[in-house]
């Protein structure tokens, strides 16, 4: 009952890392506007089994936002065309009869192509590795009552926190920069104050780790646009600040980290 | 293989503490001189990874994913139950137990659920010491919120994403330990089969998902905190990727396999819109606080629901059931949709929901105070339907969401093959026939951070100098070649149909047949065309590629296969269960008012399955359940 | 930081990594970080010069004298307490230092982004994907910040041989008499043209490098932001109003040199 789509696809195959790629195109017909993205794609697998042609691999897991696995380039947009939203949860009706649609995996140095439209994010694991946490044993917290975090300060950590790390800001910036992953990272953990003991050797560790793997970031703003939890580029602005101090504070009379 | 519950003696206030205490303790230094394997990184995986590293384990972590930070336990919304009772309403340790006993309609193991209720409150201030930010008060303290099936206000909770910073808490921990070099881990690989050897578990063997890769890890241990099996119904609410396939190896290799009939389905999921839908999507069951479920009284109404006045409206929780309303537990309310919606009553194109309606809150409390509470989950529903929630009621069905059957294990947390356990959702512990609602959370992390670091000890502790079983033993080699015969296998195959054609169908299957509602007829139809299917699958599926690269059909139609076996095992344990408990529905046995019937003289155990090899009858053994600290009622929420 | 986790598959870092302990000041410029505060830091300095220099030169307006006394007294700045032109050297010194930092980060950063996104570069004219790139927020100014610096560099070129140097035969130059130099040069209609276009781009420079410097500097309060890209466009769009007005001013006849 619901209104069907005619597409054309243009879909990004590459065999593996090393393998040149190139662009395959696809005929997407009778797509229910009902369908997210991905269930499109699915379509188009099934139809490419029965034709005897290697499924597209991608990238997807829970299918409703918040695990961060699936994402592609969607004419040249990170997610695709609508806001705060990822690739899972796009749905066809965001399309009109006709289109044309590119599908492309993210593109980053940081990010090598596994195969087709799955790429490998591990440098985001990296970088968490490098300080994205608080040391903290099991076992050793206090009562969780008598640590006293104003709702401002707790709201504004759970905003940073709310990232899924799929990679969309580093996809969408020209710089391939990883800034706005990295800063919700690092304030997360810096707004709180269980975080303040280790808040400067976090925020140098994580930058400079961050720095191996990414561009660097000249403000345009396109990874708060991608990015579908809409992060705010007042985190990058929090962690440059945080980074100055981490260089400049004299951390053993501050008593900090 | 070994088949006692090692429930400890003694009273249950104090019998956690005095099995810590009775327990053989690991001298820090020879810690290091056991390796142990965990299997998952949601949030039992990562949280026993990071803690038993902590303590000085030498841990290899194994995930699927990408990322230890994918795991499905990042998509449950509402939040986690601890008996902190930081309301001041009364809420308890054993209040706390008493309502998961109840809960889980008595079919869990009384000394388990004790145990969960006790560590329930450590785990919060776990979390907040890491950072997770649970939502607060203005004056900084926790908040709480009330939540499905409970008259306390004991579940903490961050907006809507409390499994995901839960879970980002959890992969923290776990990445310090990585970087410490304390945790290896290893993404992208897939258990595949576990490595038995002299009645002991000694290791894994996976699979590389990139390279195709058959490896073998040897350990003195092996921690399987792998999920649910929810995707046997195909849709459901779990991840693409959830599987059975890691506790069912171990299942063939001799874990007995718990209560795989108990399957919960969660009331408010996003009704399907078509034939091609991959997943159903699940709206926190927290909704129900301020929502009001209804439908038309009329089964031919046309209006939209706006222009519906309150006589044609049809509130029926709130009607049946007017103590707890539209807060009954999670089977209630979505056997009551099942009912109106078999009724014709059913709402949306596909006339496949009911109303869940939020007018009234938003009049009260104002748009504002919804949009803090739920705004997410809002938006979340109106990208998925494209309809405004704010602005008329959504319309929500019962999914299939959470199993609360799976690998059997002791107090321990041990399955019956040993060295081998199970955590979280992957085992059958603590939530009988019913899980409530922020329990989930709270198991994954109680078993992971506090249980299985203190009761792995029970094991290692008379295994110092034990040496490993090198992967070059018999043992070890002939499990690869097997995986690596069955690989190769399901390429050959060769067919017409793909495997998400089979999967579709299966769950077709299993959902008409060991669904919401179950008959003897139906059960017994299943386990006749279960296999039917299984036998088609096998001949005629077609797996494309090869084994040496990405290959997602091929990572599939393993899972799928289990999934075959599974659905057969449910159906037979629904089957034999006959009575009525939890979200085992046996139409055969409800009360005169459509209420779950119990049948304690006969079926207070647990059954728990005996692998016999392929195409065998599994054996049912039963494991007595004792209630001595709560008094069986039969539930009633009116 | 010893993961002993194999990496999955080589994600190939983009710099080597001889950590060993460098003077924190280094250390900090190293990072790219550290160089976009080099940047807004240096870019506030020549912003400083640029509102100073204009507002200088908006003496004209008053007349040759006052024009050229203002020269006079910057030569003579301190007076008889240092000798001529001595302080005005320091802070030529200063700015050429500003400008040469602000410069040279610039370079190493968008060397870095070429780096880290191989494909990506507004300046060759590559697109990062095959596809052209769906700009969301990426405005006109933000992604023209490369080609507006080397403009500028080639027009600070240009002023200083035309009015400081006098180096070009078409101008007629004489040495301390700044407003009749200025009139001379802008009263040719390709020059005033040309210095039309070059203070355009220097106005979008301007424009993207303020608001892109509070980001940088962690210049973040809930209070101002909203008003951070306000601010900048204010204050560009100033300067281009001051600028653009000597070359349109002389041309229109209101700047002349009484003959």
């Amino acid at each position: 009952m619901s209104t069907t789509l005619n597409l054309k696809l243009k879909i990004w195959r590459q065999e593996s890392p090393e393998a040149p790629g190139r662009f395959h195109e696809f005929a997407a017909n009778d797509i229910s506007e009902d369908m997210s993205f991905l269930e499109m794609l699915d379509v188009i697998n099934e139809q490419l089994n029965e034709q005897g042609i290697d499924p597209i691999e991608f990238d997807h897991d829970c299918r409703e936002g918040i695990c961060g696995t699936c994402g592609v380039m969607i004419n040249g947009q990170a997610h695709g065309p609508e806001k705060a939203t990822t690739t899972c949860q796009l749905h066809m009706r965001k399309f009109s009869d006709g289109d044309e649609i590119v599908i492309e995996p993210w593109r980053a140095n940081g990010f090598p192509v596994v195969r087709d439209l799955v790429v490998d994010r591990s440098a985001f694991d990296t970088i968490v590795q490098a300080g994205g946490y608080i040391s903290v044993n099991t076992g050793a917290a206090p009562d969780a009552n008598l640590m006293l975090i104003p709702k401002d300060a707790s709201d504004a950590a759970m905003d940073a926190a709310e990232c899924i790390g799929c990679g969309a800001c580093v996809a969408a910036c020209p710089n391939s920069a990883a800034q706005l992953f990295t800063s919700a990272k690092i304030e997360h953990l810096n707004l709180v104050p269980q975080g303040q003991a280790e808040r400067w050797r976090r925020t140098e560790n994580m930058v400079e780790t961050m720095e191996d793997f990414f561009g660097s970031c000249t403000n345009h703003g396109e990874c708060h646009e991608a990015c579908p939890k809409e992060i705010s580029l007042d985190y990058i602005a929090y962690m440059n600040r945080d980074y100055l101090k981490s260089k400049l504070k004299n951390r053993k009379l501050a008593g900090q980290g | 293989m070994t088949f006692d519950s090692a429930v400890p003696p003694g009273d249950i206030a104090s019998m956690w503490d005095d099995h810590k205490f009775n327990t053989k303790l690991v001298n820090p230094n020879n810690k290091r001189r056991f390796e142990i394997i965990v299997v998952g990184s949601g949030l039992a995986g990562a949280s026993a990874a990071a803690t038993l590293s902590e303590l000085g384990y030498k841990v290899k972590c194994f995930t699927f994913h990408d990322s230890p930070r994918r795991a499905h336990s990042i998509a449950a919304q509402g939040g986690i139950n601890a008996a902190k009772n930081y309301k001041n309403d009364g809420d308890s340790v054993h209040r706390l137990f008493y309502d998961t006993v109840k809960g889980g309609d008595y079919r869990s193991r009384e000394a388990n659920v004790h145990r969960l209720a006790e560590v329930s409150v450590d785990i919060i201030d776990q979390c907040a010491a890491q950072g997770v930010p649970f939502a607060r008060e203005y004056g900084g303290l926790l908040d709480n919120r009330s939540f499905g099936g409970a008259q306390v206000s004991r579940t903490f909770y961050a907006r809507g994403q409390t499994g995901q910073q839960l879970l980002i808490g959890a992969y923290q921990a776990l990445s310090r330990q990585i970087a410490e070099g304390s945790v290896e881990m290893h993404t992208r690989k897939e258990m595949l089969d576990v490595v038995v050897k002299d009645g002991r578990a000694r290791g894994i063997v996976t699979r590389d998902l990139i390279t195709g890769e058959t490896e073998a890890h040897t350990a003195h241990s092996v921690v399987l905190a792998t999920g649910g099996y929810g995707n046997v119904y195909y849709l459901s609410t779990n991840a693409m990727a959830c599987n059975v396939t890691a506790a069912w190896r171990a299942h063939k290799r001799g874990a007995y396999f718990a209560n795989p009939c108990y399957t919960q389905i969660h009331p408010t999921c996003i009704p399907a819109s078509d034939e091609f839908q991959s997943k159903l999507t699940l709206m926190s069951e927290s909704l129900r606080n301020d929502g009001r479920i209804w439908v038309p009284r009329d089964r031919d109404e046309a209006r939209s629901a706006a222009q519906i006045p309150e006589e044609d409206r049809d509130y029926y929780l709130e009607r049946k059931y007017p103590a707890f309303g539209n807060l009954v537990p999670r089977d209630v309310a979505s056997r009551n949709a099942k009912t109106v919606v078999d009724e014709g009553k059913g709402v949306g194109p596909l006339k496949n929901g009911v109303y869940l309606d939020f007018a009234q809150a938003i009049g009260r409390d104002g748009v504002e105070t919804i949009k803090e509470k739920y705004g997410n989950l809002f938006d979340m529903y109106e990208r998925i339907t494209g309809e405004n929630p704010y602005e008329s009621p959504m319309r929500i069905y019962p999914a299939t969401h959470y199993t609360m059957g799976g690998l059997w294990v002791d107090y321990n947390l041990q399955t019956s093959i040993p060295g081998c356990y199970a955590l979280g959702e992957a085992n059958f512990s603590d939530h009988g026939a019913n899980r409530l609602g922020a329990s989930a959370l709270m198991q994954g992390l109680a078993d992971g951070y506090f249980v299985l670091p203190y009761t792995i000890g029970a094991d290692l502790g008379d295994r110092l100098g034990e040496p490993l079983v090198p992967t070059d033993d018999e043992a070890f080699t002939s499990s690869i070649d097997e995986v690596k015969t069955q690989t190769q296998a399901w390429l050959d195959v060769n067919g017409t149909k793909s495997v998400d054609y089979f999967h579709r169908e299966l769950g077709k299957l299993v959902w008409d047949y060991v669904g919401m509602e179950r008959t003897k007829t139906g059960l017994e139809k299943a386990l006749s065309e279960i296999p039917a299917l299984r036998e088609e699958f096998e001949k005629d599926v077609r797996v494309l590629g090869s084994g040496d690269n990405l290959n997602s059909s091929l990572e599939k139609v393993g899972r799928v296969a289990d999934f075959f076996e599974l659905g057969e095992l449910m159906a037979r344990d629904a089957l034999e269960r006959e009575e009525s408990c939890g979200g085992h529905f046996r139409a055969e046995h409800q009360t005169d008012d459509g209420e779950a019937q119990r049948d304690d003289e006969n079926f207070a155990h647990v059954a728990a399955w005996e692998w016999n090899g392929k195409g065998q009858v599994q054996t049912r053994h039963k494991e007595e359940l004792v209630f001595d600290n709560v008094a069986l009622t039969q539930r009633s929420y009116k | 930081m010893a993961a002993t986790t194999t990496s999955r598959s080589g994600v190939t870092p983009l710099r080597s990594q001889p950590r060993r302990p460098l003077p924190w000041p280094i250390q900090f410029y190293r990072s790219a970080v550290g160089k976009k505060w080099v940047m807004a830091i240096t870019g506030f300095m020549l912003l400083g010069f640029i509102i100073t220099h204009m507002l200088g030169n908006f003496k004209a307006y008053l007349g040759p004298e006052d024009l050229n006394v203002y020269g006079e007294s910057l030569r003579d700045l301190g007076g008889h307490l240092v000798p001529r032109t001595h302080l005005l050297w320091i802070m030529r010194a200063g700015l050429a230092g500003a400008f040469a930092l602000h410069i040279f980060s610039a370079y190493s950063l968008v060397h870095l982004g070429r780096k880290a996104n191989p494909k990506a570069s507004f300046v060759s004219g590559q697109k990062s994907y095959a596809d052209d790139q769906n700009f969301v927020a990426a405005n006109f100014a933000s992604r023209t910040m490369r080609w507006t610096g080397p403009i500028i560099l080639l027009y600070l070129f240009y002023h200083l041989a035309d009015l400081t140097w006098g180096w070009w035969p078409w101008v007629e130059y004489h040495r301390g008499y700044p407003y009749e130099n200025l009139v001379s040069s802008l009263d040719n209609w390709p020059i005033a043209v040309l210095y039309i276009a070059a203070n355009t781009a220097l106005a979008v420079h301007i424009y993207h490098g303020i608001w892109s410097a509070f980001q940088s500097m962690g210049v973040n309060n809930p209070r101002i932001n909203a008003a951070r890209k306000q601010i900048s466009g204010a204050i560009a769009g100033a300067i281009l109003i001051g600028n653009l007005s000597f070359p349109i001013m002389v041309q229109a006849g209101v700047l002349e040199v009484a003959s």
